[in-house]
């Protein structure tokens, strides 16, 4: 329920650090020059990438979002924002966006989950570096593959119900056969994925966090749940609230699983499966471009008043 | 406003104007055939879907049948399997092939800027069938090597279990024999493919059977599909009968398409509705299975006008001349070479291209029971397909057809009369919108 977008943020953060660096003695003027354009010829290589593919395509898909063009045909018109008035007076096109509950939920549980699981491993237990391994080993697998893997797995008489059959239980049920159940095993396909990135980033969190305080905590008395509470919540807020805006964004934009698993069939179409129908299947790729432009916008929206509700402040453990 | 700020947004203009920028084009090309093959020279490449011919080498048994007829041109094939998402979008570049079959989602009157014409309508139909799906202002911009029926993919030996010897008549004698052949057989009396999804489009072929009308796909353009007794109705009505009454496989949400052909074969699944060029593959998969070949079979549509079936006739991908190639005599001579001599119909069991070939065997059944074959006018094809897009219904699209079976199996509330009327509406509204 993640997205990887954070690598592109961490190519530009040298910038700021750079720039700010405090000028000598006037030095001769080439000498000046070049010691102006060296921090520009570093950033050459990676604002080149950047530029070329990131921000090109969205700037494409703005202006894409202003025409009627259908995807291939040499000619396109403006329409002025024809297709963004289109967008917002169909309720239709943001029904979709219930789906994205499920998955917001889901994220809940989710992210319960890997806290759980990134604290009890952090402590010195047997097999912990075994464990780790299983949880984060679902996110390296290919979410096409997952797809596949686990159409097999819901599929009748497929996996679920065979080792549900071992326990005695027979269900007899189409797992993707009505909206709610589809929903919900879409959902749970995606936390088995995601659970995996949670989990390292908050392990992460926890195992910066100095030693010497648990020690001190455990002098003083303090059990597991209190070394939670008081040290390593506190000290893994940046990262719990980096994980949460992630967890909305990614429920938001949900596509791989079901869109592989179900094609939208069935009550699960998300907006980005609803986006990819009006781009590729009816040709509207203006429309479709304002729809991306507008999830966009909503993500960006979300971001922000989590922002402004949560904010960021600096933790000090000491 | 600052330095950045200014610079920002020249890079932001730059980058606007720079990426949606259209190249010119050269419409009103034309591909003439050659008068004397041993002198037309070059190196074709053909743009093709076909990946399993190009792999085990059958295209290149067909290259050189045909470098025997034309020694200079040198042919190469480029197998895309992804064909529609990536023909797509290498057609907003001048490097599409020299011979392509043309993507679906190409707009009827862009024919002339991407492709080459063939000649003139008048001249061509006298030869060949299917002219009129590439024809814009009289000129014939494709042509499709192979041409193929719908109809049911039957197992013949689970029929005849189930007692039922004649092709039944009425969707309702469908009915029975489908609810027949569960209570006397094991097998599966309908598969729909749901989850693989554009095995649900195929439906749309039964246009035109019911009514036994040329001008079906005009009166898509002009009228209701989904009017009281229309094809579309009919057909949709159906689907949703077998589906309600419980006559499919449990799980349509985890169909598979590979796995039904073998299937199929062995007589665990009674009825698919595809179409004759599936016959052939199902053939393979009963060989591969150790099941009889001649068990499948093939029926129409079960509705008969004045006591005969009637049975459409549909082309494939159309093959074209891309308007920027090179060597536009040699392409022209590959199309020609290949509707007509390369066998490549005969070979797929297909109908032929050509209007005086006979019917293939596959269809033989067909002759003997006196089914109509039509060709649809496809003159209004191109409006169909704009109202179907403008108005997202998607009738050659799995989507609708899928809420149809969920709709069916009561996955989703609702009447099916309620859901084929809103359907109908939105039709008509949009055809009413884009005003014709």
């Amino acid at each position: 329920m993640t997205d990887t977008t954070t690598e592109k943020a961490a190519a530009t953060a040298p910038t700021g650090a750079v720039g700010a660096a405090p000028e000598p003695a006037p030095a001769p003027r080439t000498a000046r020059l070049r010691r102006g354009a060296t921090p520009w010829l570093f950033l050459l290589a990676p604002l080149a990438l950047l530029l070329t593919f990131t921000y090109a395509p969205i700037a494409n898909m703005v202006a894409y979002s202003f025409t009627d063009w259908d995807g291939v045909s040499p000619e396109l018109h403006y329409t002025g924002a024809e297709n963004y008035a289109e967008l917002f007076t169909r309720s239709d096109l943001f029904e979709v966006f219930w789906v994205s509950g499920y998955y917001l939920a889901a994220s809940v549980f989710q992210i319960v989950a890997a806290l759980y699981f990134a604290t009890i491993l952090s402590f010195n237990v047997r097999f912990r570096n075994f464990f780790k391994g299983v949880l984060f080993f679902p996110y390296l697998i290919n979410g096409v593959a997952i797809g596949m893997v686990f159409l097999y797995f819901f599929q009748d008489g497929g996996t679920l119900d065979a080792v549900l059959g071992l326990f005695g239980v027979e269900t007899d049920r189409a797992w993707l056969g009505t909206p709610e159940s589809a929903n919900t095993s879409l959902a749970a396909v995606s936390v088995w994925r995601y659970l995996g990135l949670n989990f390292v980033l908050f392990l992460g969190a926890i195992q910066s966090i100095p030693g010497e305080l648990y020690e001190a905590a455990e002098l003083d008395g303090a059990g597991r749940w209190h070394q939670f509470r008081y040290i390593i919540a506190p000290g893994i807020k940046p990262v719990l609230s980096l994980t949460v805006i992630l967890s909305i964004s990614g429920s938001l934009s949900v596509f791989e699983i079901p869109y592989i698993m179900t094609g939208g069939a069935t009550g699960t179409e998300t907006f980005v499966i609803q986006t990819v129908k009006l781009a590729f299947q009816f040709n509207k790729t203006g429309l479709a471009s304002a729809a991306a432009v507008v999830l966009l916008l909503i993500v960006l929206a979300v971001t922000w008043v989590q922002r402004r509700l949560v904010p960021d402040d600096k933790v000090d453990l000491a | 406003m600052n330095r950045r700020t200014v610079l920002a947004m020249v890079t932001g203009a730059l980058l606007l104007s720079a990426c949606t920028g259209t190249g010119g084009s050269s419409q009103g090309a034309e591909a003439k055939a050659a008068d004397d093959p041993s002198k037309v020279s070059g190196t074709i490449t053909v743009l093709t879907h076909r990946t399993d011919l190009v792999q085990d080498g059958t295209m290149a048994k067909y290259a050189t049948e045909f470098n025997k007829t034309y020694p200079k041109v040198k042919v190469e094939f480029d197998a895309i399997t992804d064909y529609e998402g990536e023909v797509k979008i290498r057609m907003n570049t001048e490097n599409y092939g020299d011979v392509l079959m043309i993507p679906a989602v190409i707009e009827k009157k862009d024919y002339p800027k991407f492709f080459a014409s063939l000649g003139t309508q008048a001249e061509r139909s006298k030869k060949y069938r299917f002219t009129d799906y590439t024809t814009v202002d009289g000129k014939v911009y494709g042509q499709s090597p192979l041409g193929a029926v719908p109809g049911f993919i039957y197992n013949k030996k689970v029929w005849q279990e189930a007692g039922i010897t004649d092709w039944p008549t009425t969707p309702a004698g469908f009915l029975d024999d489908l609810k027949a052949i569960k209570s006397k057989t094991d097998a599966i009396p309908y598969y729909t493919n749901f989850k693989d999804m554009w095995p649900l489009t195929q439906w749309t072929d039964v246009n035109g059977s019911v009514s036994c009308d040329e001008q079906a796909t005009t009166r898509l353009a002009e009228g209701d599909p989904w009017a009281d007794g229309a094809d579309l109705r009919t057909a949709d009505t159906l689907l949703y009968d077998i589906v309600r009454e419980g006559l499919v496989e449990k799980d349509p949400t985890t169909t598979n398409w590979e796995a039904s052909k073998p299937r199929i074969a062995k007589g665990e699944i009674a009825t698919m509705w595809l179409g004759s060029w599936a016959v052939i593959q199902m053939q393979g998969a009963a060989k591969q299975a150790g099941a009889d070949p001649d068990d499948i079979g093939f029926m129409p549509f079960p509705a008969q006008k004045n006591g005969t079936f009637c049975a459409v006739a549909k082309p494939d991908y159309n093959q074209a001349v891309n308007i920027h190639s090179e060597h536009k005599e040699a392409a022209r001579a590959w199309i020609d070479w290949f509707t007509d001599k390369s066998g490549y119909a005969a070979d797929n069991l297909a109908l032929s291209p050509l209007k005086e070939a006979p019917l293939p065997d596959v269809l033989k059944p067909y002759e003997e029971q006196g089914v109509k074959i039509l060709d649809l006018d496809d003159a209004l094809g191109a409006e169909v397909k704009s109202i179907d897009n403008q108005s997202e219904i998607g009738i050659y699209k799995p989507d609708y057809r899928q809420d149809l079976v969920d709709l069916a199996r009561g996955a989703t509330k609702g009447s099916l009369d309620d859901f084929l009327n809103g359907l109908g509406e939105k039709w008509t509204e949009t055809q009413k919108s884009l005003g014709s």
